[in-house]
């Protein structure tokens, strides 16, 4: 009953390849395999040192990300019969250096998301014993959107800008600049924007609105992005106007 | 043709034997349609640039004197300047509706715990354009 | 020392999940000066404490008391809980989810702003914080994210630890292999905790990622550490049926039914009360985990389950709840159905089924986190305290890893403080683990046994032998095979012999890691001749207290079988009861 699909796999090994290859592999297409259960087929049953990272299989550690067929996408939540007749492409993840077959090197990410100083910040904190920080509903969603990114990077493989220039803070970390800014216990603005009003922050980006459409959970970055140009521009205008005023 | 070097990602930890870089090539905005689309809205800007030089140009020439103006308005009835302006107002037509529709990202209303759809907010920011263009044609033309 | 004076730490945190990041906040709290290390075997965002989703429980509401909260604990637990963990555990829930509130958590809230709290099963008074049904990963977000406000912090990411290095009968450092390089290093350290969650992934069918294969569990049993309660496993009653994944308590929680094959709410079969519309504490679908798994059980042998391609299953029906309340309420739920099972919960009922979920047992600490090796602590699913006993109460795993996190952070700062600065042979240590794991793995003349036939052996014999109803005859079986299995793993040969992030050398260890521990499962369960929560032994349907009200503690032999050992439970206010639901 099940028909075999063929999976194009971009193959690097550091040791020996100057350039990568592809290798195809021709693996069952069960109905209730996501691309991630093909990979790991392959990799019981057909070739061990096929090298990926994975973990929860329900789409949520943000792991399982590669290009399929030219698109950023989580592995984990794509069903390898809706690619059929095939073949699928499976690549590591754009503008990402590969550090071995599908595995790309996320340091820089991880880096970027330090600077933009992703955590409540307050001029006093409120002791413990006091209770929580009462925050409504409204409140909550205010920034609740932005709080789901799940740090897949999905995102960054879709932008073109991160891509050309990789200096770009880039989306998912402005979006979680932002989630902070929007919280109603913060007080931290101010210095975030010393970082996500940066040459290589908010300005880098054209508007391209990709790494929204890529979003597995529909964080909507590129909105974050352009809602803080906006809002840094009112803030850069009231500073000349009314230099007296403290934004 | 490389956009950059690989030593730009010196950004990256050193301890690597090898890391594999992959390049953008110079025409991988004719790979999708998507990103096909967004160069197209980069390029349509002109339009908008040749608006703005146009307009500082009779901005120049009624400052000039009636006879520099005169000769301004005879160029633009030209057929060749009809058809460049044809062709810039359809592009400058393209970039304003693709801003329009990625208005409501920028904007973001929320009332209550629901965002404003979408949808309202790009009719907001047409029925503006609709009107200022409306009020700016009756004024020229009342 | 030179070039290595980096692979030296005050603090070493091996695991960065919830547990894990909540131990590393609050050494660097305890002491800006103490130099301390998270390693991890993937990034700490990826760690499995993302996946929780239902909620944590505290006492925060004004009908609520510590009292109630350990009382539903330690009956959840049917009676196995140490009492005086349970109340230290409750005192002070409240106190580190408002630390969390603190640091951000973008709790679900009341309408005037404070926190808002969702019934789960086994408890008599709500008490489950949530955010959302994504309480995990929110609250994984929130710790990581915060600890990147503490300079002292530093991480190994993607770095997998082999072995505890102990010296002068003290714990005094890991040694590791950095991934993406294949560069094995000694680190050094005053104190180490392990947090490295469960080993779900010695089961067939199990809601745990790829990443939950026991490795803390392991290290630390080599090293001498005995595991305590291994035989009480969890079930949880609502996994898809082919992946496995979660749907969680919450969904029975907000109004969800568990319906038969002819649509019928079968719980009340199984002395867990009577249906009513709305749900009720304690009763119905609110019942225990494990009791719930075992109504499962008992349902598909009446013939009553529905029969499914990978198995029997039973229906979860939350269509009354309507869309409006599954979206706000449950959006995850919705999202995990839709994109994984093709199905729409607002109108169609979701295929469940029971599946492996946590782990009770694990590394034997003191309530402080400590084990009996000086110098190492453990915290989260991985260590056993117990406040879980046989049985654990949903909703009380998220909030261990905070309060047991913080408080092995504490007590491995302070003993950090008192020691001095190991000197271990840095080198030494790194060269003779390279050359273990060529010889181990890497030498193809040895044998051709592979992984994966290894591990789906493993697998199916652990599901046979000790799921959710246990027999002396199956625990015998599943013991000879894993006997077999750990004698032909030393046969197995892997493919890859590359240095840069090798996957199937770490899949290999993993699995030695697993083999290991399925082993302490086996006998354990052996051992104990009695059923208790999570531990149902056909051939011993009672609870046994004049023998059994004992924690069993599994040591290793090195190549033999673990010798078995028992420990009294602590009981301070609660003595050994009945556990009555629905009434």
């Amino acid at each position: 009953m099940t028909s075999n699909i063929t999976l194009e796999v971009f193959r690097y090994n550091p040791e020996n390849d100057d350039e990568p290859s592809f290798q195809s592999y021709a693996v069952p297409c069960n109905k209730d395999w996501v691309i991630l259960d093909a990979l790991n087929y392959i990799k019981d049953n057909l070739d061990g040192t096929l090298s990926f990272r994975w973990s929860c299989r329900m789409g949520v550690c943000g792991s399982c990300g590669m290009m399929i067929n030219g698109t950023p996408v989580l592995t984990c939540a794509k069903f390898l019969k809706d690619y059929l007749p095939g073949p699928i492409r499976i690549e590591p993840m754009e503008h990402f250096p590969v550090v071995k077959d599908l595995i790309i090197e996320m340091s820089d990410f991880v880096d970027k998301l330090k600077r933009v100083k992703p955590y409540i910040i307050r001029k006093e904190e409120q002791p413990l014993s006091e209770g929580e920080y009462l925050q409504t509903p409204a409140q909550l969603a205010a920034y609740k959107q932005y709080s789901m990114c799940i740090n897949c990077m999905l995102c960054y493989s879709a932008c073109p800008v991160y891509g050309l220039e990789p200096e770009f803070l880039g989306p998912a970390a402005i979006a979680l600049g932002q989630r902070y800014n929007l919280d109603s216990r913060d007080q931290g603005k101010k210095e975030r924007e010393d970082v996500i009003s940066q040459d290589d922050g908010i300005w880098q980006c054209t508007f391209v609105g990709e790494c929204s459409a890529v979003c597995p959970k529909d964080v909507d970055p590129a909105g974050a992005i352009q809602r803080y140009k906006v809002e840094s521009t009112t803030n850069w205008w009231k500073s000349v106007l009314m230099p007296w005023s403290d934004k | 043709m490389k956009f950059f070097k690989p030593d730009q990602y010196t950004i990256y930890y050193k301890g690597y034997p090898k890391l594999y870089i992959r390049v953008k090539p110079i025409f991988w905005w004719l790979k999708k349609w998507t990103s096909f689309r967004f160069i197209l809205r980069e390029l349509t800007s002109l339009a908008v640039g040749y608006y703005a030089v146009i307009l500082i140009l009779i901005i120049n020439a009624i400052n000039q004197g009636s006879e520099t103006f005169q000769d301004f308005q005879s160029w633009f009835s030209s057929p060749l300047a009809i058809i460049i302006n044809l062709i810039a107002l359809a592009l400058a037509t393209y970039h304003s509706i693709t801003w329009f529709s990625l208005a409501p990202k920028a904007m973001v209303i929320q009332i209550g715990e629901k965002k404003v759809p979408g949808f309202l907010i790009s009719g907001m920011n047409y029925g503006a354009w609709v009107v200022l263009s409306g009020a700016l044609i009756w004024f020229f033309l009342k | 020392m030179g070039q290595f004076e980096k692979y030296s730490h005050d603090v070493l945190i091996v695991g960065g999940g919830g547990a894990g990041l909540r131990a590393a906040i609050a050494v660097a709290e305890a002491d800006p000066n103490l130099n301390v290390a998270v390693i991890s075997k993937v990034y700490p965002m990826r760690s499995h404490t993302v996946a929780a989703e239902g909620g944590a429980a505290a006492v925060i509401k004004q009908d609520d008391s510590m009292d109630l909260h350990a009382y539903d604990t330690i009956s959840g637990g049917d009676w196995m809980c140490d009492q005086d963990a349970v109340e230290a555990f409750v005192r002070e829930a409240t106190e580190e989810m408002i630390q969390l509130e603190h640091w951000g958590c973008p709790w679900s809230r009341e309408d005037n702003g404070s926190i808002a709290v969702r019934p789960f099963g086994g408890m008599k008074i709500k008490r489950t914080w949530f955010a959302s049904d994504k309480t995990g990963f929110h609250m994984l977000h929130t710790l990581y994210q915060t600890s990147l406000k503490y300079d002292p912090i530093q991480r190994y990411d993607e770095w997998y630890v082999t072995q505890l290095i102990v010296e002068e009968g003290k714990c005094q450092g890991v040694i590791a292999i950095e991934l993406a390089t294949g560069d094995i290093q000694a680190i050094a350290a005053k104190s180490v905790i392990i947090t490295t969650g469960g080993c779900g992934k010695v089961f067939p069918f199990t809601t745990n990622a790829n990443i939950k294969t026991g490795d803390g569990m392991a290290l630390a049993y080599r090293a001498g550490v005995p595991l305590k309660d291994m035989e009480f496993i969890q079930y949880h009653p609502t996994g898809l049926p082919f992946s496995g994944i979660l749907i969680t308590e919450a969904a029975r929680a907000e109004g969800g039914h568990l319906v038969n094959k002819d649509g019928y709410r079968y719980l009340q079969d199984y002395d867990l009360g009577t249906p009513q519309p709305e749900p009720v504490l304690r009763s119905m679908e609110l019942g225990p985990r494990d009791r719930l798994s075992q109504a499962f059980i008992k349902e598909a042998e009446k013939g009553k389950a529905l029969e499914g391609e990978y198995g029997h299953y039973v229906n979860l029906d939350i269509r009354h709840l309507g869309e409006k309340k599954i979206n706000s309420k449950l959006p995850f739920v919705r999202e995990l159905c839709l994109k994984y099972e093709n199905i729409d919960p607002v109108k169609e009922m979701i295929p469940v089924r029971p599946v492996v979920h946590y782990m009770m047992g694990g590394i034997h600490t003191d309530i402080n986190g400590a084990t009996t090796l000086p110098g190492l602590y453990a915290a989260g699913e991985t260590a056993c305290v117990s406040i879980n006993g046989a049985n654990r109460l949903g909703s009380n795993s998220l909030t261990e890893l905070l309060v047991f996190g913080a408080r092995a952070g504490k007590s491995a700062a302070e003993n950090a403080k008192k020691q001095a600065a190991p000197k271990i042979d840095h080198l030494g240590y790194a060269v003779a683990e390279r050359k273990r794991l060529n010889d181990q793995y890497l030498d193809t003349k040895k044998g051709d046994e592979k992984l994966s036939v290894i591990r789906k052996e493993m697998h199916k014999t652990m599901e046979e032998g000790a799921g959710i109803y246990r027999t002396e005859d199956s625990l015998k079986k599943s013991q000879k095979v894993i006997t077999e299995l750990r004698e032909r793993f030393k046969k197995v040969s892997i493919e890859d012999h590359s240095l840069a992030f090798n996957t199937e050398l770490i899949a290999a260890i993993e699995l030695s890691n697993m083999l290991e521990i399925a082993d302490t499962i086996i006998h354990s369960a052996l051992n104990r001749k009695e059923s208790r929560g999570s531990h149902q032994r056909t051939d011993y349907k009672e609870r046994d207290d004049k023998k059994f009200l004992a924690h069993s503690l599994a040591y290793s032999t090195g190549e033999g079988s673990p010798k078995i050992d028992y420990l009294p439970v602590t009981i301070t206010k609660w003595p050994p009861g009945e556990r009555v639901y629905g009434k």
